[in-house]
């Protein structure tokens, strides 16, 4: 339901947060709030860190909301998303680097480490908003394979698509998902 | 309470990042599942099949996943070791799948809305702020969202029975979870008439009906006999405009001027101004979603104590006007002449727990002056059991309430608050 959010709705969203509309907030928040706690859950694996970093980025939102800019950022749902995954990374690598120091690390292969974990996490919340934001029809595929360990016959049938269907949406879907491993780390605090 | 899958192969493990040239069938981790052999595996080796390259292409996909026969993944794998378009590929999305991972079913907490909120307000004073008088309403329909966002399908055909105490007995009508929203969303809407917005969401006044015409039960039963008889009985297609109307009620107090608190919102028998509406909307929003986590087997915590400080003094502020209504109705003994303004005879209302306090309810007429120098009875019980006497969910007689002085003041009482209830 949160998926299809139309420009219009942004825009206004983003007009309502300038002018400093406190109901506005809290409509961002009921629609995001979930986006941004469980990406940053997934990359941080603490549910108390996660509220932080949800706390940090509504507060950024509402600070600078005209800090979005609808032609370089997408929608405001993409928007909203990379600003969690780079908040959440930045902490991840701040706490990660003092837990090395606590432990007295801190070397060349301490610092590679640390670089491969939190590459994997941001990996994989661009991987989970991919997988949420892709077509319907290539989630359900993808979801009837994966999730209910389906072949792709039987996923066909499911879907009620023919078996070419099936394998061209499962090959899409997952080309898609390849996309997360592309691109850069972008760990900037807000 | 959201759908689970099972799955054994984990988040990432399972499948090898780098195919082999040969994939041995028993190699295939755990698919396909056992008992249920993917269609053409059964039999010794057959002849290997010969595909096109565009279908073998087309199969990496599934290839990748494992979801293909095990003729299929031979054949793949054979052209993986000729065609290096394809090689890179099949590598790319076998990573991917390892991208794939069961959703981890964390409810947000609901009481992390209030903190980021504050936290954000603190950083940045809103323009245009939420009346604080609207607050217990958009906490509480922010908790019950909350709720509705991790129901199952199936979950919104739960039968539910809403309960009220009609002014003699207890009442219940059946409906289920998607009908007690319905039910929310019709009695919003004569908040939202009042305000001068009424369409969309709310149900359409019948036929010589006034805009906002009608009682919670007329709006609601209006807004059910729209629902198709023939289809699928609602599911969550309810919560969006319910949701939607929360919003644009919110939105709109938010903007309205001073005079805003005081506007009257008619409840066809009766009126109440707008800012009490809200505490009342807010308090039924919060019953309500205690009926639905009833009916789903969730948990679900009573409001923050200012918010149930505010509902409770609402219904003590409606008691003597109640205790009056049953007067006339012959319902309650008669009272003492008492002039408007002056102190009558008074209980004293303790409450106690989170958002408790005391209250002194004039028990003679709505004008008198409930004051502690004319106390004649005391009533102490606990801030939620209260709430739900008030809401007819708590027979009278049953309520765990300590008791010290006159019975029938008592008495009287504790059946005018249970008749501030409906359905």
């Amino acid at each position: 339901m949160a998926k299809d959010t139309p420009p219009r709705w942004d825009r206004r969203m983003q007009q309502r947060l300038s002018r400093g509309e406190a109901a506005a907030l809290g409509e961002l928040y009921d629609r995001f709030a979930s986006l941004v706690h469980s990406t940053a859950y997934r990359v941080l694996d603490d549910e108390e860190a996660a509220d932080r970093v949800t706390r940090e980025v509504f507060g950024y939102v509402w600070e600078n909301p005209d800090a979005y800019e609808p032609r370089r950022d997408g929608s405001m749902r993409s928007w909203i998303a990379k600003l969690t995954r780079r908040q959440a990374v930045h902490r991840l690598r701040q706490a990660e680097t003092r837990a090395q120091l606590e432990r007295g690390g801190g070397g060349a292969e301490d610092a590679e480490e640390l670089e491969r974990k939190v590459r994997r996490a941001a990996v994989s919340a661009r991987a989970d908003f991919i997988v949420r934001s892709m077509p319907t029809p290539l989630r359900l595929a993808l979801e009837s394979a994966y999730l209910q360990r389906r072949d792709y016959r039987q996923t066909a049938a499911e879907l009620g698509v023919t078996e070419d269907e099936a394998r061209r949406r499962l090959r899409l879907g997952l080309q898609l998902l390849a996309t997360a491993n592309t691109g850069p780390l972008d760990g900037r605090a807000l | 309470m959201s759908g689970g899958y099972e799955d054994e192969r984990g988040m990432a493990g399972g499948a090898p990042r780098i195919p082999g040239p040969r994939w041995a069938a028993d190699d295939h981790g755990v698919l396909p599942p056992e008992g249920e052999p993917a269609a053409g595996t059964e039999g010794s080796p057959t002849a290997p099949l010969v595909l096109t390259h565009r279908v073998l292409q087309s199969l990496l996909g599934a290839w990748a996943l494992s979801v293909c026969s095990a003729e299929e993944t031979d054949a793949v794998e054979e052209h993986l070791t000729a065609c290096a378009p394809c090689a890179e590929e099949a590598l790319r999305l076998r990573d991917a799948v390892g991208l794939l991972h069961h959703e981890v079913a964390l409810d947000l907490d609901p009481l992390l809305r209030s903190r980021v909120l504050e936290n954000c307000l603190g950083r940045r004073p809103p323009t245009i702020p939420v009346p604080d008088w609207a607050g217990p309403y958009d906490a509480e329909t922010a908790r019950l969202d909350a709720l509705l966002r991790d129901l199952g399908e199936g979950e919104w055909h739960a039968p539910v029975e809403l309960r009220w105490f009609d002014g003699l007995r207890p009442a219940s009508r059946p409906t289920t979870v998607a009908g007690v929203i319905g039910h929310l969303t019709a009695v919003d809407g004569l908040v939202a008439s009042a305000l001068g917005l009424d369409r969309g969401a709310g149900p359409r006044p019948g036929p010589g009906q006034g805009p906002g015409a009608g009682t919670p039960l007329e709006r609601t039963e209006a807004l059910w006999s729209g629902w198709p008889e023939d289809g699928p009985p609602p599911t969550r297609a309810v919560r969006g405009p319910w949701r939607e109307q929360v919003h644009t009620l919110l939105r709109t107090v938010s903007f309205a001027g001073r005079g805003a608190p005081e506007l009257a919102v008619s409840y066809g028998g009766f009126a109440l101004p707008l800012r009490d509406s809200l505490l009342d909307r807010a308090f039924e929003c919060w019953v309500h979603a205690e009926d639905i986590a009833d009916a789903v087997d969730y948990r679900y915590e009573p409001p923050s104590g200012a918010h149930l400080h505010d509902m409770i003094d609402l219904a003590a502020r409606m008691l003597p006007a109640a205790l009056a209504e049953r007067r006339r109705a012959g319902l309650a003994a008669p009272g003492a002449l008492a002039e408007a303004g002056a102190p009558g005879r008074t209980l004293h209302l303790e409450i106690e727990g989170a958002g408790g306090g005391d209250w002194y309810i004039a028990l003679d007429s709505p004008a008198a002056l409930g004051t502690p120098d004319r106390k004649i009875a005391q009533v102490a019980l606990d801030g939620v059991e209260f709430c739900r006497l008030v809401a007819g969910h708590v027979e009278p007689e049953e309520a765990a309430a300590g008791q010290d002085g006159d019975r029938a003041a008592i008495r009287d009482t504790l059946l005018a608050a249970a008749s501030l209830s409906r359905m």
